[in-house]
């Protein structure tokens, strides 16, 4: 006779459900390309961290053994635009430092996603002054916002987890939308 | 001989008689002006002279007394004599209107990128600088952010609540 199992035998194994809409049977599986493709993306996300200032040192603390950003496929930080998708923007961006960020922004393949952290990247926070550029979202088109001065990483992984919503549930032809081609051009951006 | 604040005050004196004013002595430093068409005949004097040897540049930089009518703008040079280590101020007053200086990049090399600041920063209109153009700020911008008619707010925001800024009615 087997040992009988002596711990563990009360509490539920949780299994987080992942995974999308679809048909289930012997051996298959139907769903939506949108939803398969939405999935992979967002699980294994490369960001590009453009670090300038004190948000900076936050997201190495995101990035390190505690908050482990690679929890979430996110392992591959990229110091390059080439194979890139989210370009995350930590510190205060100088007027002069803005066409620096526009231009890795542009040399980033499509699809590619924007995350401006902490009070300076978002508005220019405290540095109202004459040399500061008030917020990334006049070089280039942001989607997610973290709050802060500076955020700690926990506003950071939220931030982050809103991207992966965003990057799960986008449509594949959002990018092809007239909608999205006039976002681009008011940024001059073809 | 050691170069005493008297002995430069007594040379200048005497080489520029009553052009050069404003002696003062600040924490024993030496200043003093001139008015600003004699600035390069100073510091070449400064310059070649063979005891004061003035011939190192630490720094230029602008003023701007908003009060001071027809000087509001001041160009100080400060000069250091290596050799004896003895530091001097010199400066230049000019007006806001016409604010033209001759430069001193034919002097000292390193009048070029100083005096290209001070332009940024000033728009102070140094006469014969070889490249007077914005050094540190965005060449876009259309003002001197230094001079004090600026204020220091970003004046290209308008979603900014004065509320938010202790500036608002209730803080009147």
């Amino acid at each position: 006779m087997a040992r009988p199992v002596r711990f563990n035998i009360n509490g539920d194994v949780k299994l987080v459900k992942e995974g999308p809409e679809g048909l289930m049977g012997e051996g298959f599986f139907a769903t939506n390309l949108d939803k398969v493709v939405g999935l992979a993306r967002k699980n294994s996300i490369w960001p590009l961290p453009f670090a300038t200032s004190c948000c900076g040192i936050e997201f190495m603390a995101t990035m390190a053994s505690h908050y482990d950003l690679a929890r979430f496929g996110a392992e591959r930080v990229g110091f390059s635009p080439r194979q890139c998708d989210l370009l995350m923007v930590m510190g205060t961006i100088a007027k002069k430092m803005g066409p620096v960020v526009k231009q890795v922004y542009l040399q980033m393949a499509e699809p590619r996603w924007v995350i401006a952290v902490g009070a300076c990247a978002s508005s220019g926070g405290i540095f109202d002054t004459y040399s500061v550029l008030q917020g990334i979202d006049q070089v280039v088109p942001v989607d997610v916002y973290v709050p802060g001065c500076p955020p700690r990483p926990e506003a950071i992984l939220d931030g982050f987890m809103k991207i992966q919503d965003l990057v799960g549930n986008e449509s594949l032809r959002r990018r092809n939308s007239d909608r999205y081609k006039a976002l681009m051009n008011s940024y001059g951006i073809e | 001989m050691e170069i005493t604040n008297e002995y430069i005050r007594e040379r200048l004196v005497e080489k520029f008689g009553e052009q050069v004013t404003g002696f003062e002595e600040s924490f024993d430093m030496l200043s003093f002006e001139s008015p600003k068409d004699l600035n390069l005949k100073v510091l070449q004097f400064l310059y070649d002279d063979e005891t004061l040897k003035f011939r190192f540049m630490t720094d230029l930089c602008g003023v701007h007394y908003p009060d001071n009518e027809g000087r509001e703008l001041a160009v100080v040079y400060h000069l250091h004599n290596l050799e004896a280590n003895v530091r001097l101020r010199f400066k230049v007053f000019t007006s806001v209107a016409q604010p033209d200086v001759f430069s001193a990049t034919a002097l000292f090399s390193t009048a070029n990128w100083m005096e290209r600041e001070t332009y940024d920063f000033y728009g102070i209109n140094f006469i014969g600088h070889p490249n007077l153009i914005r050094i540190l700020n965005v060449d876009e911008m259309d003002y001197f952010p230094l001079r004090k008619e600026f204020p220091l707010e970003d004046q290209s925001r308008i979603d900014k609540d004065d509320e938010m800024f202790g500036r608002g009615e209730i803080f009147q």
